[in-house]
């Protein structure tokens, strides 16, 4: 998104928390949040830095609605003939508004993130996901971006204390910059989550509703320990020319009380991933090969919500076997965006 | 990759997830409720149920994806449930035990 947009909905956004600030109850009031941290990449032998901001705003208006954006900000230091080059990328990742119209049904309207499958929606925070790549099979089904313009259904259908059932489906008439003719596209999620084994399993569906109308289909499993210790998670993901899967593990001894202690903040993680092509028509955003990839991480949980990560990736494919090294730091930010009473 | 390169990957990486909890010390203690308010009010007696329930939320549906932060202003409680409703496609019920649970 051009930077003028982008600065005109910062600005939209602090207006809008001013107006109603004074409207808000005790504990309503808007918020800022976020990341901030500094990673670098060192892939094949070249270190590229990257300082990264990821600003989250949330504005609540009455007791029904909420306003809600993510925006990212980074700065590229990579290396090239003549030293090092820098380029800067700037993007709204989404602004959206929430209609709490029932128990059941909550309205999205606006850009937000598609819901297929569990990462773009859930792990793609700086300040959430383990590692700072995403899976190589990422792109599937998330329309050349990541973000529909548009409108999308969602809520929580069954609800039991043994198990509940949750629901998304939207529609997307999102256009680029440089191109009139929206790219149309729909699809929907549901997921089963049994909360005393937390277990959750899911599939997603999205078709793309322009040129080559392709579909996509998605199964995600999840599972974690009582105290959240072990988590387990995975995805599939299948286009018309390409399907890969990932799945992630991460132990946290802290979950069990350990944040005093200098072991119990390390959290290793590991995460496998494949993809495969089916043709050579490579629109998808996948490898253009077959590949291979394995992460090992060790994150370190700081006190004041800041982590380090760090991880080693090793990658297998016809175009090359390539080593990945990665290590960042990551603070997360929570305040009021506004001054209220309690 | 080979079938036994990759089964090779996976084994290293699984036996270094689950060898980790075996480095920490444990201590035996139950989770820091890290994610409360750094300011909270008296707990009254009738509310020890929903407050109970909600960190069972909590756990069940927060700490699957984010680790607790270390804590936040009560004025943005109700902010941060209405978001987490919206985000984790939580009940109307489980939103108001998890409000009850930030602030008591």
């Amino acid at each position: 998104m051009r930077r003028s947009t982008f600065t005109l909905a910062l600005i939209g956004a602090a207006v809008l928390a001013l107006g109603i600030s004074s409207l808000c109850p005790a504990q309503d009031a808007p918020l800022l949040s976020g990341g901030i941290g500094f990673v670098t990449n060192t892939t094949g032998g070249n270190t590229t830095y990257i300082p990264v901001a990821e600003p989250l705003a949330t504005v609540p208006l009455g007791q029904h609605l909420l306003l809600e954006s993510r925006a990212s900000l980074l700065e590229f230091f990579s290396p090239d003939s003549s030293g090092y080059n820098h380029s800067h990328f700037v993007a709204l990742t989404y602004l959206q508004g929430d209609v709490l119209a029932s128990r059941h049904l909550t309205i999205v309207v606006g850009s937000y993130l598609l819901p297929f499958g569990t990462y773009n929606e859930r792990l793609t925070p700086i300040w959430i996901g383990n590692f700072q790549d995403e899976p190589l099979m990422e792109p599937l089904g998330l329309m050349n971006g990541g973000a529909g313009l548009g409108g999308q259904l969602r809520g929580s259908l069954i609800s039991h204390p043994r198990y509940s059932f949750d629901y998304a489906a939207w529609f997307s008439a999102r256009s680029g910059n440089s191109q009139f003719q929206a790219n149309r596209s729909s699809g929907l999620r549901g997921s089963f989550y049994f909360p005393d084994q937390r277990l959750e399993v899911g599939a997603s569906y999205g078709r793309l509703l322009e040129g080559k109308r392709e579909n996509f289909a998605g199964a995600h499993v999840w599972w974690a320990t009582k105290d959240a210790g072990l988590r387990f998670r995975s995805e599939f993901a299948r286009g018309q020319h390409a399907y890969g899967y990932w799945f992630e593990a991460d132990s946290r001894p802290f979950a069990s009380g350990n944040l005093e202690s200098f072991a119990g903040r390390f959290e290793p993680v590991f995460r496998m991933q494949q993809t495969f092509r089916i043709d050579n028509a490579a629109s998808d955003g996948l490898p253009s090969v077959n590949t291979q990839r394995a992460d090992f991480g060790f994150d370190y949980n700081l006190p004041h919500n800041t982590r380090i990560l760090t991880s080693y990736s090793r990658q297998f494919s016809a175009a090359g076997n390539t080593n990945i090294w990665e290590t960042g730091i990551v603070h997360r930010f929570l305040f009021p965006a506004w001054k209220g009473r309690l | 990759m080979k079938p036994k390169i990759l089964a090779c990957w996976i084994a290293l990486g699984s036996a270094l997830v689950a060898v980790a909890p075996l480095l920490a010390v444990q201590n035996g203690s139950s989770p820091a409720p890290a994610a409360r308010p750094a300011t909270q009010h008296g707990t009254p007696k009738q509310g020890q149920d929903a407050e109970a329930e909600g960190q069972r939320v909590f756990e069940q549906n927060c700490a699957r994806c984010h680790n607790a932060p270390d804590g936040f202003s009560p004025r943005i409680a109700g902010t941060i449930v209405r978001h987490m409703r919206v985000r984790a496609n939580l009940s109307r019920h489980e939103e108001e035990v998890l409000l009850h649970y930030f602030n008591p």
